[in-house]
Formats: C-alpha cells, structure tokens, sequence
C-alpha cells in the first residue's frame, strides 16, 4: 500500500505523461513528412558516415560510473543522519565521522590511482 | 479518501503542468531578451507587442516541422528518450512549495502538491532518472557525435550529483528535516544562505552542470558535437529536449529559492490568513532573479574544457562540500549539547 501523501505525486506522473504523449502526438500528426535516403543518414555536418554511429566507448566514462555509484550511494546516507544530528549528538558525530574517513580513503585511493584523470 | 480530495489533486497537478510549460515559453523568452540585452542587441521584437508572443510562434512553428527519425536509429528507444527525459523534470515539482495553507470556499488547500517527509531525497532520486533519458537518446540516435554527446552530458551530470547531493544535506542539517516545507518554515526569520554561503555557491554551481546549462553546456558544444545528444532530433522530439532543460532550470532555481533563500515566505514577516495567496508571487520573484543569474552567467563564462571540468566536479566541488556538511554538522551539534 502506498503512503497517502505519494498519491498525489503519481496523480502528477499520470498527468505529466499524458502531456509528453500529447507533444509528441502533435509533432507526428502535424508534421510533413518526406523522407529520403540522404535525409535519413546520420547527421556528421556534410561527410558521409564511415562504420557504425555506436562503437566502443573509452573506459574512463566507466570509471566515473562506477565512482559514480559509489560514492552517492554514501552521499545519501549523509540525509538520514543529517536529520536526526541534533538527537544522536556527539556520538552521531563520531560515527559519521569515521565513515567520512572510509568515505575518503576510497576517494584518495580512486584518485591516486587515477581514475579521475582524463587524460 | 473522498471524492474533493482527488479532484484537488488533479486540478493542483494540471495547474503545475500549466506552470511549469507556461514557464518554459517564457523562460526562453526572458533568456533571448536579457541575452540580447546584455550582448547590446534588442532580442526577438516582432511577434505581438515587445515580442512577447515569440514563445507562441515558436511553439507552433515546432508542430508543423518534419520530423526525422534516422534509418539506422532505434526507433522505439528514439521516441522514448525524450518522453523519458521531460517526465522527471516535470514530477520532480511535486514536492516544491508554493505557499502555505489557503482557504477556497470554505476549503483548507494546501499549496503544495505534496509534502512528503523525505522530500529532499526525493529531488535526487528523480532528478538522477533524466540521465538515463540523455544516454539513450544518444545510444539510439546510432551517430557519433550524439553518442559522445549523451556520454559526455550524462558523465558531467552524475559527477555534479556527489556536490549537489552533499549541498542539500546542509540546509537538512540545520532544519532537522527533509520535508521542504519544514525546510521553509524554519526560515521564518533567517534564510539559510546566511548559514550555508559556501553550500549556496556549490548548490547554484553543480545545478548548472547538472541541468548542461552555460559554462557546462557540453551538449550544445557545437564546435566539437554538431549538438550532441539531440543532433538528430528535430521538431516537437527536440521541443521536449529543450523543454526538459528549461523545466529543470525552473525546478532548480524554485529549490534553490526553497532550500537558501526561505521559499515562499519573506523574512520578518508573518503572513495573517488572507495574505498567504502572496506566496506563489514571492517564490516566482526568487525564481525570476536566479534564473536571470544563470543567464548572465550563460551570457560571461566561456565553456569549459571537459576534462578541467571533470577535474573541477570531482576534485574541487566534491571535498569542498564534504568539508563544509562536516563544518556545518560540528558547528549543528555544538550549539545543540
């Protein structure tokens, strides 16, 4: 059972979805449409496209990624805590704080080992 | 659970759409003028009177665009991409505050669509959902330049996320809550910018880069990417791109309002019933002059280069809004034992 107070936020997704679906009905019903082979083509300003448009991509974008997952993972574990600090007191501080230290020796380790280099 | 009630949801959620859409059309109104403007031209002048029917113009002139869709393209995951991009940006309005609680007819409305209590954590985790729609548009669109493209924006996007995830957790700490309408309520008196300058900066700073507006606007870095992740896409497709990012523009300046700058409410004063209709005015009249803020900035910062601007997300901004959520926890806890 869903929580009273998520109703209305899926009241506004049905709603907000109904609206995209209208746009892009609009564009298809109004729109020309004549295509050609040349139109078809990808588009790389004027040069005729060599190999496929999707090809292997460099792994630092997967290094992000995961450094990505990572770290917001611990990010949001901040929240909770952060509302209840003024209850948990100096104790909550401690503890925090120890997993900030973990937090940032994974983040000295990505960074020295340079997985958020680009070069 | 009575009949009223869903109808005022409805009706809440419809006038929302209104606004955000209504929004997006003169936010690139306001955008091309102040533009014009700062760059000592006049901007678009000609559609009705000081041009202000231009947002029209182009809307209609979309809708009767040919709309391409590349033979080589996946065509169910080309259609989807920007659907998959805009509903976020729309839904994440739900939790804004747009004022207090105001009497129609007899009738205790909230002006809010909803005020849940992890409301904070809720902006994130929808505001994450728009990066997916960004990669597949690029994946699907099977051309080069909008594949590195979707790459790009997508990897700057979840970069920014660490600082602007750890900028929201200050103004949490000092209101003890995630609802946003707390939030608010306890900036009766002070706003919060006063407590969390450094915060504010990182907040306004990591919602550029995630919403790709100027200096981070690697999509639209068209000496490099023709236009990235939307360089196939055409008429009302690549509306609901635009619209994407002009909604968010919205959102984040309304959350920024919200969570630094008291929301809806004007500091010192306290609104007696009938007054709590000036809300929603005083909000869009913060929202109004950050968004002039991140047009200025459009209109004096060149782009980045993007591996300084990886460096920056992840080497500057990231243990810069640790150090201050871990400053701002010390000092929360001290004042409170």
């Amino acid at each position: 059972m869903i929580p009273n107070e998520y109703l209305p936020i899926a009241v506004l997704f049905i709603l907000a979805t109904g609206l995209a679906a209208l746009v892009i009905i609009l564009g298809h019903a109004f729109g020309p449409r004549r295509p050609t082979a040349r139109k078809l083509m990808p588009y790389e300003s004027g040069m005729t496209p060599i190999g496929p448009g999707t090809r292997r991509i460099r792994v630092a974008f997967y290094m992000i990624a995961v450094d990505f997952i990572l770290f917001d993972i611990e990010v949001v574990f901040f929240l909770p805590w952060a509302v209840y600090a003024r209850e948990l007191s100096y104790y909550g501080l401690l503890v925090i704080g120890i997993f900030t230290v973990l937090l940032l020796v994974g983040f000295i380790y990505a960074w020295k080992k340079g997985a958020l280099e680009w070069e | 659970m009575d009949a009223a009630l869903i109808w005022e949801w409805i009706i809440k959620s419809a006038i929302v759409l209104l606004i955000m859409t209504g929004g997006f059309a003169y936010t690139t109104f306001y955008e091309r003028r102040l533009l014009a403007r700062i760059q000592t031209r006049i901007g678009p002048n000609r559609a009705g009177p000081w041009g202000i029917l231009q947002p029209v113009a182009d809307g209609v002139k979309l809708i009767f665009k040919e709309e391409l869709i590349p033979a080589q393209a996946d065509k169910v995951l080309f259609v989807l991409a920007p659907v998959i991009t805009v509903i976020p940006a729309l839904v994440i309005t739900a939790v804004m505050p747009w004022g207090g609680v105001v009497n129609i007819f007899g009738r205790q409305v909230p002006l809010y669509i909803a005020d849940v209590n992890v409301g904070v954590l809720y902006i994130m985790a929808i505001a994450s959902i728009s990066v997916y729609g960004i990669v597949l548009a690029g994946w699907s669109s099977n051309n080069k330049y909008a594949m590195l493209g979707g790459l790009r924006s997508s990897a700057q996007m979840i970069s920014y996320e660490l600082a602007l995830g750890l900028a929201f957790v200050g103004p949490v700490l000092i209101a003890g809550s995630m609802s946003l309408v707390d939030i608010v309520e306890k900036q009766r008196d002070i706003w919060f910018v006063v407590y969390q300058p450094v915060g504010f900066i990182i907040f306004l700073i990591a919602t550029l880069a995630e919403v790709n507006r100027a200096p981070f606007d690697m999509p639209e870095a068209e000496q490099e990417l023709t236009a990235g992740y939307h360089t196939e896409y055409s008429g009302m497709k690549f509306a609901l791109f635009f619209m994407a990012e002009y909604i968010k523009m919205i959102a984040v300046s309304a959350f920024a309002a919200t969570l630094f700058l008291g929301g809806y409410r004007l500091p010192f004063i306290e609104y007696p019933d009938w007054l709590e209709w000036i809300g929603p005015f005083v909000l869009l009249a913060k929202i109004i002059v950050l968004l002039g803020g991140m047009i200025w900035v459009r209109a004096t910062l060149p782009r980045f280069r993007y591996d300084r601007l990886m460096a920056f997300g992840w080497k500057i901004m990231f243990p810069l809004a640790l150090a201050n959520v871990l400053v701002t926890a010390v000092i929360v806890v001290i004042l409170s034992a």
